[in-house]
């Protein structure tokens, strides 16, 4: 070890500043892939920690704090921010320096929050970041002059260039070990407040020279983007062509997975002999384990384009101009403007939807998100759309000439997203009006940024992220039940000489015929019956359960060829009652345990999922008769 | 009610010009006079008005209303020195502003 670096211990840091200021841009650029995403203990407020070493040799581990204008936290995400840079959060040690990351080409509000921290007594530094694009709109921040002021070290940096961290590194290891000391805060006042804007201003007015205050393109897109008809409906356009996305750019990785996973179990039933008990493993290996796996995998290139899209809009800077647009739509059925992005994010999965309400301040407004959230159609019930609707939706366009390029089966699709989006509407409107008795909704406000290009590497570590989530989930849970299902479905295996199929042996038989009385008015057989139960871990299960009931039934029929089988041997009308079922199907056990955790007790999880499932059993039934009246049945 | 407002209401000259942010038109521009914060949205009075601080609005800022949206012209988004704020007319209405000569 070098004489420099033997000096240098090590540093625990922490970034802090408005949203979108690119605290997140930063720290992946610092950390590169050497972070972990978690949640702080108790809440489900998404904890990223990272680590990185400086070009001197020392070891910093870094935080991405929730974006905040004050400490006077009001929403869960805004008190870990606070308790963290107070050095009150449990489980978490107190950052040794906190790096106030201001954006450049729109310091007011950063520097109030600087004189507030300030204020606090923490060892802190202020990265003035996008310095790229002051420079560009010839906006002169004087950096030695700022510091000057702020009693503090400034550095500038450019969070999503390379070389663009050099100066914060210089900076970091230019800091001597800090002593955090004990930090004094007290909620500032109306009068606290409005004398340090005051302040902030003063010092504004001394170090910046801003030649045009608005940018040229912000200002140019907002002016159709933000325009009261031509943006809504810009706004319906993006969600319609996400959604053909997701079926259309996906399809080609999914035939490749799924023809990957057919081969490889074609081959492991090549090795394995059909009769006794290696025949039982070839039948685990080959319906239970590879069947099971590769039947939700197939579903990771969908998953990863609507989280593309979302990525994209967010990091474009539309996801805050979306809720914009939305606020009145939301406000009208009791929501909250800000409810739109975590409903959005819930078409991916309710469960980072359930966990970004907490940018919601209000619990009232906050609690009714998390319920309606999980009726999103979410990606785990597309596996269950795609197989029902390919096996009973003609794949043709929906009519000729102009709409040629629209398909009857995308255009179902997007009919059941829409009945998921009405109900969560729907569903919200009678809360408010039950619960709370039309008790009035939060203000809204919120900053809208200017546009930013997305950047590349933002989005590839956003994507690798949610894949590894998924794949880690597929992994546990899914794989858990797969297995449990291909054991009920399986086991005892039948006698010799039995001339019904095995599956009727099985406790899975059992289980079903004893649902079954149950599922008969809404058209479903003992199969789904049996799909259902394990369904409950997650949705996207029901479809390898079904895979496997079927495969283990009839021996000679690939799982792969589900759709097909089940286009032989359900009615439509019973196809159209598990579409309806699984708009509100409530299975979904991580969902729930995030209920849980966000709404701080088991009432609002039972709640919700008491609701949702009476919805899907309604619907379901409402469905499957009115079909059967029309003669589908 | 800060004591800023009601030096500005108290004078007639000055009262005159004044109007509430939530009234105004899109493309109106003018500078904050004073915060009149009422209890809303489940919020009492002393919490809007720190809300509205936060986000910058400040008696002596500059603003401009740079859009609106298509149900009752809500809510609408406002420009604040170098940040754009969205938020509804109704608790715009807390902000009073002098319109630009
Ligand atoms: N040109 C440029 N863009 C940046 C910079 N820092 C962040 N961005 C972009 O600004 C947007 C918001 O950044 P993000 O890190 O998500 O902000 P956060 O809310 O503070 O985490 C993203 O589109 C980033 O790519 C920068 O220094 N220069
Ligand atoms: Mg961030």
């Amino acid at each position: 070890m070098n004489e420099m670096s033997a000096g240098l211990r090590d540093l625990r840091i922490a970034l802090v500043g408005n949203p979108n200021c690119g605290k997140t841009a930063l720290f992946n650029t610092l950390t590169g892939s050497r972070q972990r995403v978690a949640n702080y203990p108790g809440v489900t407020v998404e904890r990223k920690e990272g680590g990185f070493l400086t070009p001197a040799g020392r070891r910093v581990r870094i935080l991405d704090l929730p974006g905040t204008y004050s400490l006077r936290a009001r929403s869960p995400d805004e008190v870990v921010t606070r308790d963290v840079v107070l050095g009150q959060q449990a489980g978490v040690e107190p950052p040794e320096l906190l790096v106030c990351v201001a954006d450049a080409t729109n310091l007011r509000l950063a520097l109030r929050l600087v004189l507030e921290l300030k204020r606090a007594g923490r060892p802190m530094l202020v990265a003035l970041n996008m310095f790229d694009i002051a420079r560009h709109r010839e906006i002169e921040v004087d950096a030695g002059r700022l510091s000057a002021e702020l009693g503090l070290p400034v550095v500038t940096t450019v969070a999503v260039r390379r070389g663009g961290t050099a100066a914060l590194l210089e900076a970091i290891d230019a800091q001597a070990s800090p002593e955090p000391g004990t930090a004094v805060w007290e909620a500032p006042d109306a009068a606290g407040l409005r004398a340090l804007q005051r302040e902030a201003d003063r010092i504004l007015a001394a170090v910046v020279r801003v030649p045009d205050r608005r940018d040229a393109v912000t200002r140019r897109l907002d002016a159709v983007l933000l325009h009261p008809v031509a943006g809504l409906v810009i706004l319906l356009v993006v969600l319609f062509l996400m959604f053909q996305a997701v079926f259309a750019w996906a399809q080609p990785a999914m035939d490749l997975i799924d023809g990957g996973f057919q081969a490889l179990g074609a081959a492991v039933g090549a090795l394995l002999p059909e009769e006794g008990a290696a025949g039982l493993l070839r039948s685990f290996l080959q319906d239970g384990l590879i069947a099971g796996v590769g039947s939700v995998l197939v579903f990771l290139p969908q998953i990863l384009v609507l989280f593309l899209f979302i990525l994209l809009l967010e990091d474009f800077g539309y996801m805050a101009r979306a809720a914009f647009l939305m606020d009145r739509i939301m406000g009208g059925a009791g929501l909250h403007g800000r409810a739109f992005i975590p409903l959005l994010s819930s078409f991916a999965c309710a469960i980072p939807g359930i966990m970004s309400t907490r940018v919601i301040d209000s619990r009232r407004d906050r609690l009714a998100t998390i319920l309606v959230a999980p009726l999103m159609t979410c990606s785990a019930r597309i596996p269950v759309y795609t197989l029902i609707i390919g096996a009973f939706v003609p794949d043709r366009p929906v009519g000729e000439g102009a709409w040629s390029w629209v398909g009857l089966q995308g255009l179902v699709m997007f009919g059941l997203y829409a009945a998921g989006i009405l109900s969560a509407l729907g569903m919200s409107f009678v809360f408010k009006r039950l619960l709370w008795r039309g008790q009035p909704t939060e203000p809204f406000m919120l900053e809208l940024p200017d546009y930013k290009l997305p950047r590349l590497r933002n989005l590839a570590l956003g994507l690798w992220q949610r894949a590894k989530a998924f794949l880690r989930r597929a992994g546990t849970i899914i794989l858990s039940m797969m297995v449990v299902i291909w054991f009920l479905s399986s086991v005892p295996r039948p006698p010799e000489g039995a001339d019904r199929p095995a599956i009727e042996y099985s406790l899975a038989y059992g289980i079903g015929q004893a649902v079954e009385p149950l599922l008969r008015p809404i058209g479903f057989n003992w199969q789904i019956g049996v799909a259902l139960i394990p369904g409950m871990a997650a949705r996207e299960v029901a479809v390898a359960s079904l895979g496997t009931v079927y495969a283990v039934q009839d021996a000679e029929e690939d799982a792969a060829q589900l759709g097909q089988a089940l286009a032989g041997k359900w009615s439509l009308a019973t196809a159209l009652a598990f579409l309806a079922w699984y708009v509100f199907a409530p299975q979904c056990v991580a969902t729930l345990s995030v209920i849980r955790r966000e709404t701080g007790g088991r009432r609002w999880m039972w709640f919700s999922f008491a609701y949702m499932l009476t919805l899907a059993y309604l619907a379901a039934f409402a469905t499957f008769q009115a079909a059967r009246a029309l003669g589908a049945g | 009610m800060s004591f800023v407002t009601d030096a500005v209401l108290a004078d007639p000259a000055q009262a005159e010009a004044v109007l509430d942010l939530g009234a105004a038109p899109r493309g109106f521009r003018g500078r904050i006079r004073g915060l009149r914060a009422f209890a809303s949205g489940g919020l009492p009075a002393e919490e809007l008005e720190r809300r509205l601080l936060e986000l910058g609005f400040v008696e002596g800022a500059e603003v401009e209303l740079l859009h609106q949206g298509l149900f009752g012209r809500d809510p609408i988004a406002i420009r604040v020195d170098s940040a754009t704020i969205a938020l509804r007319r109704r608790e715009a209405a807390a902000v009073l502003v002098e319109p630009a000569p």
